[in-house]
């Protein structure tokens, strides 16, 4: 017992020793299920059967593949992403622009504008359904005022998914703020008074010595919300369901649909790792850039 | 050698003029927020009167009504919400708890002895949490099922400390590289073992940063939604999960009740979100970002 102790506590193993408790547990309840779930993609299965799994090969990755509905919500998934982050980036940089001058009550004004990206999924869905909600709604009576119809955003495909990238935008804008105002906040001052002595025009001075500053932080940005809408979930299932019809299913509401109302295990299993696919993609161009970042800094 | 910091860097000044635009600004912003608190201390009528009302009689009828109904005999009843605010707290302390105590442990080996693949360790945590949710819950939901873990609290908090890990990881992991090693040394020097550095030397200058580490993961559980929908019972439910179904009711969507309920859940995210302040920027970033 005292052997064991002190090869355990041998200096040599102190990096393993601290390390391990939390391999072990990600390995139990992350990386074991996923291998598990791997293994399941290549056999036939139903959860919801009690019939033993019967192997299938490569057919599931092959329907999969071939399947339209799955290109579709890839389609509608990339439609959200696309639109959510550019505007998250646009209205971002407006809020940092806005808050990288020093001025009274700056920390409690910031506070109103940083609360949205702190709060549930399930709560702004709730506030953004409510905000258009046909017959009382914020939205639809400011509309109602001028034509004199209630209006339901989300009874059309367009609509919805308009209702869905503002609510995302609104809450992760923030995000994009706070990576930028850092960037800003780290351009010196004497390159501002540089540009004054050559009078620079603002445009100028915005594009030689304040976006020099900020492009990696923005690409980070830019990067991480890709990756995060992606996976959105809560906020589709909250505020439409996917509806009307299935316009507004991303992905993630659709693996949860295979899964979970179909139950179709083996087919949700392949199409989970075809995200896993995507994702460890992303997270390692995400993570080039924050060390090349690190690197320069 | 210490790292020279440009923590509080002197911005610019701009004065009240900014402090009117910003404000107005901020105020639009967060106008969806002020709506429900609003929404959550007024009447059924109120609520749904048309045109909107922005000047009503404050009641707190709502807030009582998130607890206890009354029934056509005049019993009061509890809603069952108490339990699912208990459940909501007791999860999601259990959970971040021992995802950082792991968590502090693993970071302070991989910034001080880092091991043969390193950075490969660090990726593969990172990419365990930045994995869609709906990627691991259909293996997890399987797995819960065959051991008898689905449904209970030990299940949901072992899930919730694994989320928060890799969270808690990476954040303590860039908190440990910005303390100078120096001071462990000369401490190790003075005869010191490894466990009074850990305990004497590092964790005390890293208090700040441990209690973001804490307070940010104790956020993410408690607006974890996914998760407990799938894996919480009847008596573990936590509060997303009892808000998801008030929405989802038979007879019309009660919103008066709807935003008591995310009022009171709102509250301590306010609050911790203010004291957060000067720690967001890493921690939504897990750590990936330090400034």
């Amino acid at each position: 017992m005292t052997n064991f102790l002190q090869w355990l506590m041998d200096p040599k193993r102190r990096g393993a020793l601290l390390v391990t408790p939390a391999i072990v547990l990600l390995f139990v309840m992350n990386i074991f299920p996923l291998m598990w779930s791997f293994g399941l993609s290549f056999f036939h299965y139903k959860a919801s059967s009690m019939k033993p799994p019967r192997f299938a090969g490569l057919y599931y990755y092959e329907k999969v593949l071939s399947d339209p509905v799955v290109w579709e919500r890839f389609q509608t998934t990339a439609v959200i992403v696309t639109a959510s982050v550019l505007m998250q980036m646009v209205i971002g940089f407006g809020l940092a622009l806005l808050f990288a001058k020093k001025f009274p009550l700056r920390r409690e004004i910031m506070m109103l504008v940083l609360t949205p990206m702190m709060l549930s999924f399930v709560a702004v869905g709730v506030f953004f359904k409510l905000f258009y909600e046909p017959t009382f709604g914020l939205l639809s009576q400011a509309m109602m005022y001028f034509t004199g119809e209630p209006f339901g955003l989300l009874a059309t495909q367009a609509g919805a998914i308009f209702g869905i990238v503002f609510a995302d935008a609104w809450m992760w804008s923030p995000f994009v703020m706070l990576l930028v105002l850092a960037g800003l906040v780290s351009v010196p001052d004497y390159l501002y008074e540089a540009a004054e002595v050559d009078r620079a025009t603002p445009w100028q001075r915005f594009k030689t010595v304040t976006f020099p500053y900020v492009k990696g932080l923005l690409l980070l940005a830019l990067l991480f919300r890709t990756i995060e809408t992606f996976k959105l979930f809560d906020v589709v299932y909250i505020i439409t369901n996917g509806g009307p019809g299935t316009s507004t299913e991303t992905i993630a509401v659709y693996v949860y649909r295979v899964a979970f109302q179909f139950f179709k295990t083996s087919q949700s299993s392949a199409l989970s790792y075809i995200l896993l696919f995507v994702v460890i993609v992303l997270t390692n161009l995400y993570l080039y850039f924050v060390n090349r970042r690190e690197r320069e800094a | 050698m210490f790292a020279t910091k440009k923590k509080n860097r002197a911005l610019r000044e701009a004065g009240w003029g900014r402090t009117l635009v910003a404000g107005f600004i901020g105020l639009i912003y967060f106008s969806p927020v002020l709506w429900i608190v609003m929404t959550a201390f007024k009447t059924r009528q109120d609520a749904l009167a048309t045109p909107p009302k922005l000047f009503f009689e404050p009641t707190l009828d709502n807030f009582v009504r998130v607890f206890y109904r009354v029934t056509t005999d005049g019993d009061q009843l509890s809603t069952g919400m108490g339990l699912y605010f208990f459940n909501s707290i007791f999860i999601a302390g259990a959970g971040v708890l021992l995802a950082v105590v792991i968590g502090t442990l693993a970071a302070y080996g991989f910034s001080r002895y880092p091991l043969r693949g390193n950075d490969t360790y660090l990726f593969v945590i990172l990419t365990t949490r930045m994995l869609p949710p709906i990627v691991v819950i259909v293996p997890i939901f399987l797995m819960f099922r065959v051991t008898g873990l689905s449904g209970g609290y030990i299940g949901i908090i072992l899930l919730y400390a694994m989320f928060n890990l890799a969270f808690s990881v990476w954040m303590m992991k860039s908190f440990f590289d910005e303390l100078s090693a120096d001071v462990e040394d000369a401490a190790r020097l003075d005869g010191a073992n490894d466990l009074a550095v850990f305990f004497k030397i590092c964790l005390p200058q890293l208090k700040a940063g441990l209690a973001a580490t804490v307070v940010f993961a104790l956020i993410l559980t408690w607006n974890e939604f996914l998760f407990a929908l799938l894996l919480t019972g009847s008596d573990t439910r936590t509060v997303p999960v009892a808000m998801a179904r008030a929405m989802g009711g038979q007879l019309g969507v009660d919103w008066g009740l709807l935003a008591a309920i995310i009022t009171l859940f709102l509250v301590p995210v306010f609050a911790v979100t203010y004291m957060l302040q000067n720690h967001l920027l890493r921690g939504v970033t897990f750590g990936t970002v330090k400034k």
